[in-house]
């Protein structure tokens, strides 16, 4: 299909857009990144998305698909002779959405909940459950990944994906609150796991620089500091 | 070798609920096991250690969490009958949104319905009714979500019918007299046993919520 065939309307530092080009990536399909420029938001986003008014949106045709996990499975299932995203067991399958979903509602929200903190207690408490849902997904590692690479095995799947994405904002995390969460003798297997997904070939063009990254997050701080303030 | 299905489940839950019409749809025979939520059992326990909640599926001995998962699960396993996602993909991606749409509001938008007054509730009120009308416009002119029968979205919202007397009594609210073509839809889905077995009444719902709103003291 011709490159303008398939647009990701989305922003360099959403870990959410990621999943989408990541899965792009894989099955080799070229598309067009559209840079959403927010403040306002475009008319292409709220043509595209009228229900949540958020990236990442993938325009395939003229035809939008939203919500970041359900177009890496639609890339899944459209351009089926590529590489398979998710395992084709039905068991594997529940397994990976779980964590999916897991990664989404609890982890990557305790995350950004260390951003938000507006003392020391709430922040050191926001770290601490940080550790704790590492320690979480490292288990789910070692119990899906059975001793290869990749949450998914040989190569990268659905829940790398899912999981992988947000390596950028914990690295800058990790930075701007001189903590270690990659920590070797705590979490082996992500360690491991994090250079590999990040040096993958349908990764590694997509993974935002930690020190840009910074950046954004400076801004995004002081905005969410200054919404608590004012509560 | 005969499958051994087992559902943990909590009888006003509309997350469990969703299982049993998936279930039923298919005609499979399950074990039905109800919680004490307060008193957790052992099973549940190790079935579901990450979020120790209610519904799991057990499969021949291995335990499915979240419902919408346990939903796709169901489907891809049991696919021989009563398919609840279509098979078009663009059109898979539309139902596995709007199921992910009721997930996101309906149930924490219909909990303030019944814990908040005031300004809060008038808000929910307001989301609500919206949430409603946007289901309602996806719906258009289809007899179901799924078309013609029983789909995806339908199973995922049905549910939260039986939870509509506690929503609508603790306020001033008729779901009824905005969005009529939503109840119409409602009542359809409520003449197919699959969905009728698999709710509870309504006036039962109710006198539950109204328990738990006394213990924390909510008025």
């Amino acid at each position: 299909m011709a490159k303008s065939d398939v647009k990701v309307l989305g922003a360099w530092p959403s870990p959410y857009v990621m999943r989408a080009r990541i899965a792009l990536n894989i099955k080799s399909v070229e598309y067009e990144l559209l840079e959403e420029t927010f403040a306002p938001k475009s008319q292409l986003l709220l043509q595209s998305n009228p229900v949540h008014k958020k990236i990442p949106v993938l325009i395939h045709g003229d035809k939008p698909v939203c919500e970041s996990l359900i177009i890496v499975e639609y890339i899944d299932e459209v351009w089926a002779s590529g590489p398979s995203i998710l395992p084709s067991n039905p068991l594997d399958r529940a397994t990976a959405r779980f964590w999916a979903a897991y990664v989404d509602e609890k982890w990557f929200p305790s995350l950004r909940g260390i951003g938000a903190a507006q003392e020391d207690e709430a922040r050191k408490a926001a770290i601490e459950q940080v550790a704790e849902g590492l320690s979480q997904m490292e288990e789910a590692f070692q119990k899906t990944s059975k001793g290869k690479d990749f949450f998914s095995g040989d190569k990268i799947g659905y829940l790398d994906i899912a999981f992988g994405c947000f390596l950028g904002w914990l690295r800058v995390t990790e930075k701007m609150n001189g903590v270690k969460f990659l920590d070797e003798a705590k979490i082996p297997g992500l360690v491991k796991w994090a250079e590999k997904f990040s040096a993958d070939p349908a990764v590694k063009d997509v993974m935002p620089e930690t020190d840009k990254l910074a950046e954004v997050a400076k801004i995004i701080m002081a905005r969410l500091r200054a919404a608590g303030a004012s509560k | 070798m005969a499958d051994e299905v087992v559902l943990l489940d909590f009888w006003p839950s509309p997350f469990g609920m969703r299982l049993r019409i998936a279930l039923a749809e298919k005609g499979i025979e399950y074990e039905y096991k109800d919680e004490d939520l307060r008193n957790k059992s052992p099973l549940l326990l190790q079935m579901n250690p990450v979020h120790k909640k209610i519904p799991v599926l057990i499969h021949n001995g291995k335990p499915v969490c979240e419902s919408l998962v346990a939903l796709q699960y169901i489907d891809e396993v049991w696919n021989d009958k009563a398919p609840l996602l279509p098979s078009d993909s663009y059109l898979r991606a539309q139902a596995r949104f709007w199921a992910d749409f009721v997930d996101k509001k309906i149930y924490d938008i219909g909990r303030k319905l019944w814990t908040t007054k005031g300004e809060e509730y008038d808000a929910a009120k307001k989301d609500f009714l919206d949430c409603i009308g946007l289901l309602e416009g996806e719906l258009g002119d289809k007899s179901f979500f799924g078309g013609e029968t029983l789909g995806f979205v339908d199973v995922a919202l049905i549910p939260f019918y039986s939870w509509f007397l506690v929503y609508e009594k603790s306020g001033n609210l008729s779901v009824e007299a905005e969005h009529p073509k939503f109840i119409a839809w409602v009542k359809r889905c409520m003449e197919k046993e699959s969905v009728s077995k698999s709710l509870p009444e309504q006036e039962k719902v109710y006198d539950f919520a109204m328990l738990i709103r006394k213990k924390h003291g909510i008025e």
